[in-house]
């Protein structure tokens, strides 16, 4: 079958890889008919999460017709259509419990602070990823949930990672009725959060990022305002003029390790490696809000440290909220929010893209060249 | 587009459907069980046989339940990750040595496509197919930059064996 290849930082092809196998009796193998890039995917296609081995295959955004189900799987059948969440998840541990499914204990060897994630180095449990043909699903009996009958298999594979991250992006933010939300980061999981604060009842909403067309997007598509911090003097003070002096009253970063905006953050994050990537969206996140504010984090950063101004989040009695998606919790609920119309995920999408061009597709999306958002890999 | 401070904001479809006064002072991020004061205790999904090798963090007594299994750890990249992986997930000396694997690998990796008969090509694995179409100006550019270094290196050597031979 074919399946993406990574070879060394900013280097991916497409190779015949063998078809795989059924390994635990609650595995299944979905045929995969869509499979996104994700903006994390791109830490990996950087080289900065430890233990990304060459040979593995990336992909945690797919969705998929099950060809295959092992002995103990009930909930599945052959020819199901499913939303694959990017989070492996036993279903059975204290954590996956208590539904923090993004926190399952019985899913990654490798690492106790971050469950299985498929296609996401061995950090994540060394699981490949779905930008193949087929992919090796386990607990297929509790993450994996069939596409409704009149979804957009476009919107259903937003489904399983942009929408729900997004979505608890905001959520984390406990955003009151009026709140000023502040997020960082046009990507796409940022405009999905700038598009869900609304749906919590935010009063004013703005998003800050450096790259043009993608600010444009966030204003006609979450709609907020949006402010390029390349033509701001200091986003920081701009941000405390915005809101009276006092800051914003949730800030959300949706940006993580491969921030630009500080030549600091940069050489010792991202070129020296010294912290676990640029942190400089969550520094201007902490500094951004009010105090007693709430700062939300689903950007992603590596495992070792960063450089933040800890010592504001305890002078200013900020809360922090951060956490991996619990895209199975969330699913119901944003199911129905697709269908009542009140987030259009696939909107977000600007490329689909043959499984075989993934290297183009990867080059285009980490450069951001030809206004891309979004790109979907169909196999 | 401008940027107009809307103070139509409950017009946004979907406004505020989310909102949850009563929940107070924020949304819960779990369902509260209990289940964690039994610590390590729950009953575990049938255990995958480990058919490859698999290192796990010693943050833990034993591997998860379902594990990964591409890329069992080889060569010198190997033996630099099951050295790590003697250290926990809180110290530099665990995950600073799967940096310099992870570089180490890509070098394998190359050695194991001429192994195999594949000359790999990096400008297509680079994605430059691509940059040609939507960057050329970058792709030009940077192309200079990079004669311009190689020239200026050839000549400084060449400059420094005339100057020996002399």
């Amino acid at each position: 079958m074919l399946a993406m290849n990574y070879r060394g930082p900013r280097r991916v092809r497409v190779d015949h890889k063998p078809y795989p196998e059924i390994l635990h009796p609650n595995d299944a193998i979905v045929r995969v008919t869509r499979s996104c890039i994700c903006g994390s995917d791109l830490h990996l296609y950087h080289g900065m999460v430890p233990d990304t081995r060459v040979g593995t295959t990336f992909g945690h955004e797919f969705i998929g017709i099950v060809e295959e189900t092992g002995p103990s799987v009930q909930n599945l059948k052959k020819g199901d259509h499913v939303i694959v969440p990017f989070n492996i998840a036993c279903g059975t541990c204290a954590f996956c419990k208590q539904e923090l499914y993004g926190n399952c204990h019985e899913s990654n060897p490798e690492a106790t602070a971050v469950g299985g994630i498929f296609g996401y180095s061995h950090t994540a449990g060394g699981y490949d990823g779905g930008q193949a043909e087929y992919v090796r699903v386990p607990y297929a009996d509790v993450g994996p949930t069939v596409i409704p009958e009149d979804m957009d298999p476009d919107d259903a594979v937003m489904l399983t990672d942009v929408a729900p991250t997004g979505y608890q992006a905001a959520e984390m933010g406990g955003i009151r009725i009026g709140d000023t939300v502040v997020v960082f980061g046009a990507g796409p999981v940022g405009i999905m959060a700038a598009r869900c604060a609304w749906l919590f009842g935010a009063g004013r909403v703005i998003v800050i990022d450096h790259i043009e067309y993608r600010l444009e997007f966030a204003r006609h598509y979450a709609p907020c305002e949006a402010y390029n911090f390349r033509s701001l003097e200091d986003p920081v003070l701009f941000l405390k003029k915005e809101t009276g002096w006092l800051g914003a009253d949730v800030c959300i970063d949706a940006v993580g390790a491969d921030a630009a905006g500080s030549a600091l953050h940069t050489i010792t994050g991202k070129k020296l490696m010294l912290q676990a990537g640029s942190a400089i969206a969550l520094h201007w996140a902490i500094n951004s809000v009010k105090k007693g504010g709430i700062v939300s984090v689903v950007g992603v950063y590596g495992p070792t440290g960063n450089l933040v101004p800890i010592g504001n989040v305890v002078n200013k009695g900020i809360t922090m909220r951060a956490n991996q998606a619990s895209v199975k919790r969330l699913l119901p609920r944003l199911i129905k929010h697709v269908e009542d119309g009140y987030i259009d995920p696939k909107a977000l999408i600007t490329h689909r893209m043959p499984l075989a061009e993934a290297a183009d597709a990867y080059h285009i999306f980490s450069s951001k060249l030809d206004n891309c958002i979004k790109t979907v890999l169909i196999p | 587009m401008k940027n107009n401070r809307s103070e139509n904001y409950s017009r946004i479809k979907g406004w505020g459907v989310d909102a949850d006064p009563e929940n107070d002072p924020t949304y819960p991020m779990k369902l509260y069980s209990g289940d964690d004061h039994q610590r390590f205790n729950w009953k575990r999904p049938p255990q995958q046989p480990e058919t490859v090798e698999v290192l796990h963090s010693n943050e833990r007594p034993r591997v998860s339940a379902v594990f990964g299994t591409s890329i069992p750890p080889s060569g010198l990249s190997g033996v630099i990750r099951r050295q790590a992986f003697k250290y926990s997930e809180s110290r530099f000396g665990h995950w600073l040595p799967l940096l310099l694997a992870d570089r180490v690998n890509v070098v394998e990796g190359f050695f194991d496509d001429l192994r195999r008969g594949h000359i790999p090509n990096i400008f297509a694995e680079k994605g430059w197919k691509a940059a040609w179409k939507h960057n050329r100006k970058g792709v030009l550019m940077r192309l200079a930059v990079g004669t311009v270094l190689a020239a200026g290196t050839v000549a400084l050597l060449l400059a420094r064996k005339a100057k020996g031979r002399a």
